[in-house]
């Protein structure tokens, strides 16, 4: 057996032979060519050849991978218009009297060497994106066939690089995995890689040519491929692929569904994020919306406190991507064990009980306005919902909604258009809130119950102590009656009330919310489908714990 | 001539997609359009590959020359497309 390691693009598993991808090698003829003319014709219609492929190959790969990832290709067929690009081709055939594929491997190749010298990571990774073009000119002129490379069986493909044409051209269902020698995480090869779902393993220095044809399996939550393995590897990453197939089945057959149950009760099944990067997430397990996106992201990510411009850039792109899909963003949660540096927070004796999140918020106005600001200005590019954390009175919630208002006036008068449909609501997390839920519900829209905090307030347990695990019960009877109150006085008041603490993906308790009429479950995005599927097998006109007529558990 | 300033938002700078909508803006107004940088380069806008030779990041500022044509008309269009993508 060897073992090849690299970095993992995708954690998944992929097991069975592999191919060995490789690019044939061709020589371009060096020698002068005679008459000049026929080369430039030769060069414009290969450009304009090549320039329809790549149209194909952005269609095929906004159909495969989306929007995102095949803009790419849009970029390859901007580059084959460009005057200075063209004009030193043709200048190369007409002064040196060469032939059109000598002249586009110079032309394309001076221009690689340009993004290759600057600076910045991404503009140098734009070099890969010229020598693809150029090759797929130089290959067009040279009237090569690259799609026998593949191979007619389904294999792990093992190659050196892949250029993004390379990778939209394979044929996906021959292909189980991709390992290559270079590339980086932000290559479109690891991108696409990402958006097919398909594991893959980056810069593996190991390969050899002599692993054509080998069994293997690569293994991308350990970031190496086996080749020859063990029975015993064998044995126990089939049984992983396998509940990773099964997982995939699930998701096919639940994806576009309802969140209904088997006597027509239906909720709302949100995700939680932590940023724009999970995006994608929320999008491939099929959440309706975002119950909870902690923008403590943007403080913790940076040095300095953040400007509004910034915040305002991430909360659009959300906003942006998932509309019309309602996304409920919580303001500025830091403080307790969430601190940073540039808000010089005191060292506390009790920081969970401490100065945190709208206690932060509320004395330090200026830094609240820059994120109300940015929310406002994000909320014309989607459905947005505003929600306040660590809120135990009525009092708390006026001031902050009276600062909200106070940012709307302000942008009006600059002229900065702001949605009118926004939502507002708090979290309930203190056993403060729970009690005093109907004075609050008439101030807002929503309730989002935050369980890990209100367990730990309610029980007095720190939830960071570990010495204290036998004293802890998650399903605590308290805990589950503030719940409740929550939820009866949030819909005395046409609140409607959801759950984004952890409790709302444990799948015991599922029953019980629905009981009592939770109206939607904001989850982790991979716990969104195994909760829609433990919904759909509920009947609530069964008696109590007998309802589940599913094979959920 | 008209010229503007303006300070890139995005936060990979002037990359491949926002580049080449912008030659094609430019393609579409009867102006030249120059974009110079800080320390002085220059390329113009019509050019996907000058322009993204430029290596214009977040946060630097660029000047915007507009010269021909619709001259007002242009300068708006310019700016209206660098506000909303860049």
């Amino acid at each position: 057996m060897q073992v090849g390691t690299g970095v993992s693009i995708v954690n998944r598993i992929a097991i069975g032979k592999i191919r060995i991808y490789k690019t044939p090698e061709y020589k371009i003829n060096e020698e002068t060519v005679p008459d000049p003319i026929p080369e430039l014709k030769r060069y414009e219609d290969a450009r304009k050849k090549v320039q329809d492929q790549q149209q194909v190959l952005y269609e095929r790969a906004v159909a495969s991978a989306g929007e995102d990832s095949a803009a790419i290709f849009q970029f390859h067929a901007d580059m084959l218009d460009d005057d200075d690009l063209n004009d030193a081709v043709k200048t190369i055939i007409v002064e040196q009297h060469r032939s059109a594929e000598y002249a586009a491997r110079q032309g394309f190749n001076n221009v690689a060497q340009m993004f290759k010298e600057m600076d910045d990571p991404y503009f140098q990774a734009r070099s890969a994106d010229v020598i693809d073009v150029g090759n797929s000119v130089v290959e067009c002129l040279l009237g090569l066939d690259t799609s026998s490379l593949q191979g007619t069986e389904p294999a792990i493909l093992v190659a050196e690089d892949l250029a993004p044409s390379e990778t939209v051209k394979l044929d996906k269902s021959l292909l189980l995995g991709m390992v290559t020698v270079e590339g980086s995480s932000n290559s479109h090869t690891a991108i696409l890689a990402r958006s097919m779902n398909l594991p893959a393993l980056i810069q593996c220095k190991q390969v050899s040519d002599d692993w054509d044809g080998h069994m293997a399996i690569l293994d991308g939550y350990n970031s190496c491929i086996y080749v020859d393995p063990t029975q015993d590897l064998i044995d126990s990453l089939t049984k992983k692929h396998e509940q990773e197939l099964a997982k995939d089945a699930l998701l096919q057959e639940l994806k576009g569904k309802t969140n209904t149950t088997i006597d027509g009760k239906t909720i709302k099944v949100y995700a939680n994020i932590g940023g724009p990067q999970d995006v994608g997430n929320v999008q491939a397990n099929d959440a309706e919306g975002v119950g909870l996106f902690r923008s403590e992201f943007v403080y913790l990510n940076s040095k300095s406190d953040p400007s509004e411009e910034e915040q305002f850039q991430a909360y659009k792109r959300v906003l942006e991507t998932l509309a019309p899909k309602l996304v409920v963003i919580r303001t500025c949660d830091i403080g307790a064990d969430k601190t940073v540096d540039y808000m010089n927070l005191d060292k506390e004796a009790n920081p969970a009980l401490g100065y945190r999140a709208i206690r932060i918020c509320l004395t330090r106005k200026d830094f609240f306005k820059r994120q109300l600001r940015a929310l406002l200005r994000a909320s014309v590019y989607g459905n947005l919902g505003i929600m306040f954390p660590m809120i135990i009175s009525r009092r708390e919630v006026r001031e902050a909604k009276e600062i909200l208002a106070e940012c709307r006036r302000e942008l009006a008068n600059e002229g900065t258009p702001v949605a009118d449909n926004i939502q507002i609501g708090i979290m309930v997390e203190t056993p403060a809130a729970a009690l005093c839920a109907d004075d609050l519900a008439e101030e807002v829209d929503f309730f989002s119950l935050g369980t890990n905090d209100l367990t730990q307030y309610t029980c007095a347990i720190d939830r960071q102590n570990a010495k204290l695990e036998p004293f802890s019960d998650t399903h605590h009877p308290a805990v589950l009656k503030e719940i409740q109150m929550t939820i009866d006085a949030g819909h005395r008041h046409n609140c409607w009330v959801g759950i984004c603490g952890e409790l709302g993906a444990d799948l015991t308790l599922t029953e019980t919310f629905l009981r009592m009429g939770v109206d939607e479950l904001s989850v982790n995005p991979k716990s969104v489908l195994p909760l829609r599927k433990r919904i759909r097998s509920i009947d609530l006109t069964k008696p109590v714990g007998q309802a589940n007529v599913g094979d959920a558990e | 001539m008209k010229t503007f300033e303006y300070t890139i938002t995005d936060p990979v700078g002037i990359h491949a997609r926002p580049a080449g909508l912008l030659v094609k803006a430019v393609k579409a107004c009867d102006s030249a359009v120059t974009i110079t940088t800080k320390d002085g380069k220059s390329a113009d806008a019509k050019k996907l590959l000058a322009l993204m030779g430029l290596g214009i990041k977040q946060g630097d500022t660029i000047t915007v020359s507009v010269d021909g044509g619709s001259e007002d008309a242009s300068a708006a269009a310019i700016e209206k497309f660098l506000k909303e993508n860049l």
